[in-house]
């Protein structure tokens, strides 16, 4: 039951109230929720704008706001009378309680459809509030299996979660190792403590003795940790073929960094969902990450779509990393189930996405199927940085360029 | 591993030790908890980075740019806003300075952005190799600067007008303002020479780590935790303390792993306020 | 009295969720706050590590519905006696020696952070996984599908507290506290138990924070280490208080209620994220400066001017 009230009363209404600081009032009409032709459509974006991870939070945004802008250059939702499209902005602080309170704010304010959260935690949070009143939600980011698994209908995820990434990642590794005549055996994983990190850290020491690698160890460290030498040395100790990194930004720079000046020796280190593996650490670290391989969402670089993107997300000052990609895609993904539905009744645009063959457009995907809100089309790619540019090694059919593997002395 | 570990904590321990004798100093004079030292380390670690981007300043000669600028920074911070807006209260100090933080800390995500940055220095890999630990070349410049700041510091107050004028304000403020010392005066320049303290850690510690508008969070509740084990208020108290925080961490790490090692400083700090609460070389109450 | 009754019949007129939500959040906060008030306000203790008795309960109630399918309703008090003993033991261990002022304060943290790590290495807690809960709405879950019944849980949550903090003020207890807040020699001198007394402030502090930690759990769904103890929240608690007022009745509510107005009135006129928590800090900071009594003091100058 929404108001047919549009964002701009509402808005001055709401600061009238809260500035008196008295009797909140309002009243509550029910409308059945359906746009008429030409009122504009709203996405809502929930990610993390203020905090440690404001970063990837206004890449996202990016990304979004530029797939609305280009369907509304192009007439807008076509089945809606050339309905344009709107996005309202919220800020989940990196807090789920925050996140959820966006999404009741925004159901407020008339929101057709979500998207967000970056962080999974938080990710749960709003789609469940989401759920409430059957408002479509798509996952840009936000890699917790939960998320798909809990039988909500509205609740879509167009990329991987870590179990399907962690099969891609040892999968992808076997083949590397292989094709190089199988120099590696033994395998470290240094993750991060959290959900994140042990998740996919479990999933991975689970899958790699198939391929033929042995866990020797799975090192835990703290969310921050400020000094990685301990670790660096027991890596040195252990003399592990290959170094797999689970964490963050900050973390994942400070390990290589680590392992650089102890002068650990390895073949490679193959990061799964590296969070700090993107253009920028390329950019700003080149000596440090050449060479270091990551499995990781990225797009196809042969694509004539996903280098036309990327050459307007660099032109913008941007680098262009998955947040900015994949955000695009949910947004194309959520208005392209408006415009098949032809109505912006949530049953029926949550069945019209259920729905989705929507190309994949830049990303090495298959079909788009979506089974339970899951795109099973998915698929996470091995990339490297070579020559300080990031290439896709593995797996063949999207590889732009052979793994360098072992790395060279 | 362990000697390893020890020699690495004790270099970490030696930065640890310049954030906390701001802290430390603070305290003792002002006998506030200062909330805003995580924020104000931030912002001495970005002015060293972009001493570096912008104008080619190695981080280790940029100190002494820094410390100076970030003296005159917490001198005026102190003399215009804290101070006069506290009306001597000391929990109003705390949410000022809290209300502070979250103002520099917004600051630097606006004027900054929330990306992580680092610097390369041509020496950032080279090392010291003395057998059974490989000592990076940054680290070893950061602890010996840190005992040389220690030692200026202490000479500072000990042997200055300026050091007098500050103990006798830290030991009885009545008494010095009868004896005709300015306290407001002292007090600013207190939190100044604190704040300086935390320019010279920024520079030593951004070659060695990185820098975003959070990382300030990440030293403060050991630099506290630092203080109270040192004795709040003593110099010398917060650079053995440091070290001794230092190691701990290292070898918590070490023996428990990266996760639970993190508890040896909790676990330190509890033990020292149940036993000796005044700190390893603090004085009377 | 009447402010009661508009609450209670609030929801009623109101069908906006968000509304009902900031509401909640906002009476949420202030109850939490009341804790603090508690041993900070009345008793003169500054905690900085208040988030632990919140974590605690909320760990408590969940891991005993997960794991043992023991419904909140009854795993509540399990939470508040949980709170409650983790005050006992960080009372005792902290006013036994004596600690006093800014050292009580930072060993309050000192036990909330180890406290975060245990929970982070511990199997039966998750580990730095956590614990996700499973939205089945039901009063003896403590789950509501609309805003509305959390609206009312957390309604009724500060007004208990309210009454506890009334019933202090009048009670011989509560006249020990304020005695040991103005000079602890001077109380113990009276014959007044200081340590008991301190102990017992404390635990209702925890108690209380333990009760809040189940509520949270049973709407947000899920717990980690960071999120059950949380500086912020400590510092959350500590803030409104004193921005409302310490050793006042309404203090924290009404602390409470403007913080979080101006955090929403800020974030609706600005649109950069940074710059609405900039100007938050602002406020803050003037209202320190200018209110050093906190916001009760202004009302209390105001009625004093109409009285006479």
């Amino acid at each position: 039951m929404k108001k047919i009230i549009n964002t701009n009363t509402s808005r001055r209404r709401f600061v009238a109230t809260a500035t008196a600081a008295s009797a909140l009032v309002g009243t509550g009409l029910g409308f059945p929720h359906i746009a008429r032709a030409a009122d504009p459509v709203k996405i809502g974006l929930i990610h993390p704008a203020t905090g440690f991870l404001a970063y990837p939070a206004a890449q996202s945004r990016h990304g979004a706001q530029m797939a609305i802008s280009d369907v509304n250059a192009a007439g807008g939702i076509k089945s809606l009378g050339g309905a344009m499209v709107e996005a309202m902005l919220g800020d989940s602080q990196a807090k789920p309680q925050i996140g959820a309170s966006e999404v009741e704010k925004m159901n407020e304010a008339g929101v057709h459809a979500l998207q967000g959260c970056y962080q999974s935690a938080v990710g749960l949070a709003a789609s469940a509030a989401a759920a409430k009143y059957n408002i479509p939600f798509a996952v840009d980011v936000g890699v917790s299996d939960k998320l798909v698994q809990r039988g909500l209908k509205n609740v879509f995820r167009m990329a991987d979660g870590y179990g399907r990434i962690a099969a891609d990642a040892a999968s992808n590794l076997g083949a590397i190792n292989k094709a190089a005549g199988s120099p590696a055996k033994r395998v470290v994983i240094v993750h991060e403590e959290s959900e994140f990190g042990t998740g996919t850290a479990n999933y991975m020491s689970s899958l790699l003795p198939d391929q033929g690698l042995e866990v020797v160890e799975m090192i835990k460290h703290a969310n921050p940790t400020r000094n990685f030498d301990n670790i660096a040395l027991r890596i040195k100790a252990l003399q592990a073929d290959i170094v797999m990194p689970i964490n963050y930004p900050g973390e994942y720079v400070l390990l290589a960094k680590t392992l650089r000046q102890q002068k650990v020796d390895f073949m490679a280190s193959y990061s799964v969902l590296g969070g700090g593996f993107n253009f920028k650490f390329v950019d700003d670290q080149p000596e440090i990450a050449e060479n270091m391989i990551d499995v990781n969402h990225w797009y196809d670089p042969r694509s004539k779509a996903g280098q036309a993107l990327r050459k307007r997300v660099e032109a913008d000052g941007l680098y262009f990393t998955f947040e900015v990609y994949l955000a695009y895609l949910s947004t194309m993904f959520l208005i392209d189930g408006f415009e098949r539905a032809g109505t912006t009744d949530t049953e029926a645009v949550n069945a019209a996405l259920a729905a989705s063959t929507i190309d994949p457009m830049f990303m090495p995907y298959g079909p788009t199927k979506m089974v339970d809100g899951q795109n099973m089309g998915s698929r996470a790619v091995a990339i490297q940085a070579q020559n300080g540019d990031v290439q896709i090694i593995s797996p063949s059919e999207y590889a732009s360029a052979p793994a360098i593997f072992p790395r060279p002395a | 591993m362990m000697p390893a570990a020890v020699m690495n904590g004790l270099m970490y321990g030696s930065i640890y030790a310049l954030v906390a004798l701001g802290l430390t100093l603070i305290y003792g004079v002002l006998h506030i908890i200062n909330f805003a030292h995580g924020a104000l380390l931030m912002l001495a670690l970005y002015a060293a980075f972009f001493l570096y981007s912008i104008l080619g300043i190695d981080p280790y000669l940029g100190i002494l740019i820094v410390v100076p600028g970030s003296f005159i920074f917490g001198y005026v911070l102190y003399r215009f806003m804290i101070g006069k807006l506290a009306h001597g209260k000391d929990q109003n100090i705390l949410l000022i300075t809290l209300g502070l933080s979250i103002v520099f800390e917004n600051m630097a995500m606006l004027f900054f952005s929330a990306d992580q940055r680092t610097v390369n220095l041509s020496y950032s890999f080279e090392t010291v190799d003395l057998g059974f630990v490989l000592l990076s070349i940054p680290k070893l410049i950061s602890f010996f600067a840190s005992l040389v700041i220690c030692f200026l510091l202490w000479m500072l107050m000990s042997m200055t007008d300026l050091g007098k004028a500050i103990r006798a304000v830290a030991k009885e403020r009545q008494g010095a303002r009868l004896v005709g010392i300015d306290v407001d005066k002292i007090f600013a320049a207190t939190y100044g020479i604190g704040i300086a303290c935390l320019g010279a850690a920024g520079c030593l510690l951004l070659p060695i780590f990185y820098v975003d508008p959070y990382t300030g969070n990440l030293f403060v509740i050991i630099a506290f935790t630092i203080v109270v084990l040192g004795g709040m208020g003593s110099i010398v108290g917060a650079l053995i303390g440091g070290f001794i925080i230092g190691i701990t961490e290292s070898v918590g790490g070490l023996i428990l792993g990266e996760s639970l090692g993190q508890i040896g400083i909790s676990v330190i700090f509890i033990l020292i306020l149940m036993f000796r609460p005044n700190g390893l070389f603090g004085g009377k109450t | 009295m009447g402010l009661l009754v508009l609450a209670i019949v609030l929801p009623l007129a109101i069908q906006n969720n968000f509304y009902l939500d900031v509401l909640t959040i906002i009476f949420f906060t202030a109850y939490l706050g009341q804790s603090w008030n508690i041993l900070g306000g009345y008793a003169g203790q500054f905690s900085f590590g208040g988030v632990m008795f919140f974590g605690t309960g909320a760990y408590a109630s969940t891991i005993l519905w997960t794991t043992y399918g023991i419904p909140p309703i009854y795993g509540v008090f399990v939470a508040i006696l949980a709170g409650a003993i983790v005050g006992l033991i960080v009372g005792y261990a902290s006013f036994r020696y004596g600690l006093r002022g800014s050292y009580f304060a930072l060993i309050t943290l000192a036990f909330a952070e180890m406290l975060r790590i245990i929970a982070n290495s511990v199997e039966f807690t998750g580990g730095g996984v956590g614990i996700f809960l499973n939205f089945e709405p039901s009063i003896m879950n403590l789950q509501f599908i609309n805003a509305r019944g959390f609206y009312y849980l957390s309604l009724g949550m500060v007004v208990i507290s309210i009454i506890i903090a009334m019933w202090l003020e009048r009670s011989r207890f509560g006249a020990q506290l304020i005695a040991i807040r103005e000079n602890e020699d001077a109380a113990e001198a009276l014959g007044i138990n200081v340590l008991r007394s301190k102990i017992l402030a404390i635990m209702i502090m925890g108690g209380m924070g333990g009760a809040a930690g189940t509520f949270y759990a049973q709407k947000y769904l899920y717990l980690d280490p960071p999120i059950a103890y949380s500086i912020a929240l400590s510092v959350e608690m500590l803030l409104v208080t004193i921005v409302g007022g310490m050793g006042t009745v309404f203090g924290p509510l009404v602390g409470s209620f403007v913080l979080h107005i101006v955090t929403e009135v800020a974030k609706h006129l600005i649109e950069s994220p940074g710059l609405s928590l900039i100007v938050y800090g602002f406020i803050l900071i003037l209202i320190i400066a200018y209110l050093p009594n906190g916001l009760i003091g202004l009302f209390k100058g105001l009625s004093g001017k109409r009285g006479k």
